[in-house]
């Protein structure tokens, strides 16, 4: 009998230029801490970079850093090393695993970049706990360790609306970072580059936003797999012009690809939405598992999570409070299950794929009822898979496997 | 083709069942054995067994449908799988053609699936990561007890006052049932318990519609677990005749439908 098909997955040329301009980007922040040429500051993924990069400082993302520890499978070698520290198996793999590579002294980008052996030495640890309170003890621990302050923004949780109380919270807390970074960054900020830097980040995630939407398309020319590989600008370049140049070439791509009727996945036969983080050593398996099933993949929060549409150069800083606030992570589940619901009908997605994450509850939205009332809102049907984000040893690769065949034929036999 | 038969595997991780279906959806044959570590050394010789069984040949196959864990591995003989979960609903609705819930207790995962009364899936549950409630469960509990695993039904029934184990993890329950042990808890009400356990977190996985049809290696080895799910949920149970066949079953099911040759 046949043997089955090898998928054969569709590469993005634009990959080239984005691999080129992370490139950049990771040997800038070697040679800032190397040279002590610009402070170095280390910010969570939605903390307030853009006052960092205003202020001069080359800004590294650490939970970037663990995403590439994940991604590479070098994580789960890595996570018992933080957690013989004290740090629970069941916290964020992200914290442990970045944690684990630190004590160990391994860092993906000394295998990906020569000439780089360590993750950049920070001047100052900035965080915001929009994404969770892991971050601010991942941020904690650098700081006992290297003797860098470690100065934040608190956010609020399960905001349904997003108020001006909320807004004013936030915006004072921002403002109060600014004496600290002066100091350490020995300059005062200038506000007109703030507010550019601000327009440079809101036209690279609306371009963001548009490139993940050509996926209403219908076959979608880029999947869930491939956005979370190409969101790598946005999450660490936005507020620069490189990170807006790239997102015009891959747009103009995917427009192409959608002129001429070609779908990341051939013959797509089902639309499926993914709800949660990505299991990060898993996303080749993953990506050919949905190719060889001509299931797309195709729309996700995860990816969806660093459009900010609030960011407004004119009042830089209040509109940073207000796009930092307006992330999913942080909302209701009123507000979750509409947005999620919003998404469903935009894409024309078939079926929807929650990851509950072993260590990440914030990015698992499993576990109150919720796939249970969005399918009763909306008729689409919903699967639960088991995993993580990096720790392998959370993940059944034939549990996950059975699960999303029966899904796919589930959802095939519904038509 | 003198008489077209259509042959389902079930590649279970503890055992291979495989089912042989006339065109008119009639069993005509089966089988069941341990997987052992070579799957398609044990379905061969499951295969042989149920056409024998059937009164027919290879070359009688008309189409074969795998499914299981190790659906993948008997390429040999079908060419293409379904998932069990796809072929338990199809095996069910062929003999319940009516909206039920599935629960299937197999070696090492339990599942749940919903049917619509036209078959339809409207969803689905595995166990997640552990074999708390599973095969596994049982035949750990049986080796902790140091007894054979086909004893425990009996012993089961014998039960005056059932142990509750609390925990969901098979390593803790087994220093439960060491401590009940050290306690002088008696092993027919230790085994009542083990076996409360294994409905109580099949049960938890999702809720139940009105008609209930359990299938699987556990069911079809073990009827006073039915009994006492019976209780559990408060109404009757519905079994196919050879519970632990249902997948095979629907894989044989699935093979006839390809092929269109249905009468009815």
């Amino acid at each position: 009998m046949a043997e089955e098909k090898k998928p054969m997955r569709k590469k993005i040329q634009a990959a080239d230029t984005m691999n080129k301009i992370m490139a950049d980007y990771f040997y800038g922040l070697n040679e800032a801490a190397t040279t002590g040429k610009q402070k170095v500051a280390w910010c969570t993924s939605v903390g307030p970079a853009e006052l960092l990069r205003a202020m001069g400082f080359a800004v590294h993302f650490p939970e970037n850093h663990a995403a590439m520890l994940g991604a590479t499978r070098m994580s789960t070698d890595l996570i018992p090393a933080a957690n013989a520290i004290g740090y629970s198996p069941d916290i964020c793999s992200y914290l442990t695993a970045d944690i684990g590579s630190y004590l160990k002294g391994i860092t993906p980008l000394a295998k990906a970049y020569k000439g780089i052996e360590s993750v950049p030495k920070p001047d100052v640890l900035v965080y915001n706990t929009n994404q969770c309170r892991d971050v601010q003890d991942w941020f904690a621990w650098y700081s006992r360790k290297l003797g860098v302050s470690s100065i934040g923004v608190t956010s609020p949780k399960n905001v349904n609306e997003v108020t001006d109380a909320h807004i004013d919270d936030v915006t004072r807390q921002i403002e109060a970072l600014i004496p600290t970074l002066e100091e350490i960054s020995g300059s005062r900020l200038d506000m007109d580059r703030l507010r550019e830097t601000v327009t440079l980040s809101r036209e690279c995630t609306e371009l963001w936003r548009t490139v993940l939407e050509t996926a209403t398309a219908a076959p979608a020319p880029l999947t869930f797999f491939d956005g979370t590989i190409h969101m790598g600008p946005a999450v660490v370049l936005r507020g620069t012009r490189e990170a807006i140049d790239y997102y015009n070439i891959l747009l103009a791509e995917l427009e192409q690809r959608i002129r001429d009727g070609v779908g990341a996945i051939d013959e797509e036969t089902s639309r499926i939405y993914w709800e949660g983080m990505p299991i990060w050593g898993r996303l080749r398996q993953h990506s050919e598992l949905f190719f060889q099933l001509k299931a797309s993949v195709l729309a996700s929060t995860y990816c969806s999570s660093w459009i900010f549409p609030a960011f407004d150069g004119r009042d830089p800083i209040r509109s940073m409070a207000k796009a930092y606030l307006e992330l999913f992570i942080v909302r209701s589940d009123r507000y979750k299950e509409t947005y999620i619901q919003g998404m469903l009908e935009k894409f024309r997605i078939d079926g929807i794929i929650y990851h509950d994450a072993k260590t990440c509850p914030y990015n698992s939205n499993s576990r109150y009822g919720l796939p249970q009332r969005v399918e009763a809102g909306t008729g689409i049907p919903s699967l639960v898979i088991s995993g993580d984000l990096n720790d392998l040893r959370c993940v059944s690769d034939e549990q996950t496997k059975t699960n999303v065949e029966a899904f796919i034929e589930q959802i095939a036999e519904g038509k | 083709m003198s008489k077209p038969v259509f042959v389902g595997l079930d590649i279970g991780s503890s055992r291979t069942k495989v089912a042989v279906v006339d065109s008119e959806k009639r069993l005509l044959g089966h089988d069941i054995r341990k997987s052992g570590t070579d799957f398609a050394v044990t379905a061969a010789a499951c295969l042989e067994a149920s056409l024998a069984m059937a009164g027919a040949t290879r070359d009688e196959i008309a189409n074969a449908v795998s499914t299981g864990y190790g659906r993948a591995n008997v390429a040999f003989v079908t060419g293409h799988h379904k998932t069990e979960i796809g072929c338990l609903a199809k095996g069910c609705h062929h003999r319940f053609p009516e909206a039920i819930t599935i629960i299937d207790i197999g070696g090492q995962d339990n599942k749940v699936i919903k049917l619509e009364p036209d078959g339809r899936r409207s969803g689905f549950k595995m166990n997640r990561k552990c074999a708390a409630g599973t095969g596994a469960f049982l035949e750990e509990m049986a080796y902790r007890l140091d007894i054979p695993l086909e004893e425990m039904d009996g012993l089961a029934r014998r039960s005056t006052e059932m142990v509750k184990l609390g925990s969901y993890c098979t390593v803790f329950s087994a220093t439960e049932v060491l401590e009940n042990i050290r306690n002088g808890k008696k092993v027919t009400d230790i085994v009542k318990g083990v076996f409360y356990s294994v409905i109580k977190r099949v049960l938890e996985m999702d809720s139940t519609t009105e008609r209930v049809v359990m299938t699987g290696g556990v069911v079809a080895h073990n009827p006073y677990i039915v009994e006492m799910a019976e209780e559990m949920i408060g109404r009757s149970v519905m079994l196919p005749e050879l519970p632990q066949l249902a997948g095979a079953v629907g894989a044989a099911l699935y093979a006839l439908d390809e092929k269109g040759e249905t009468n009815g």
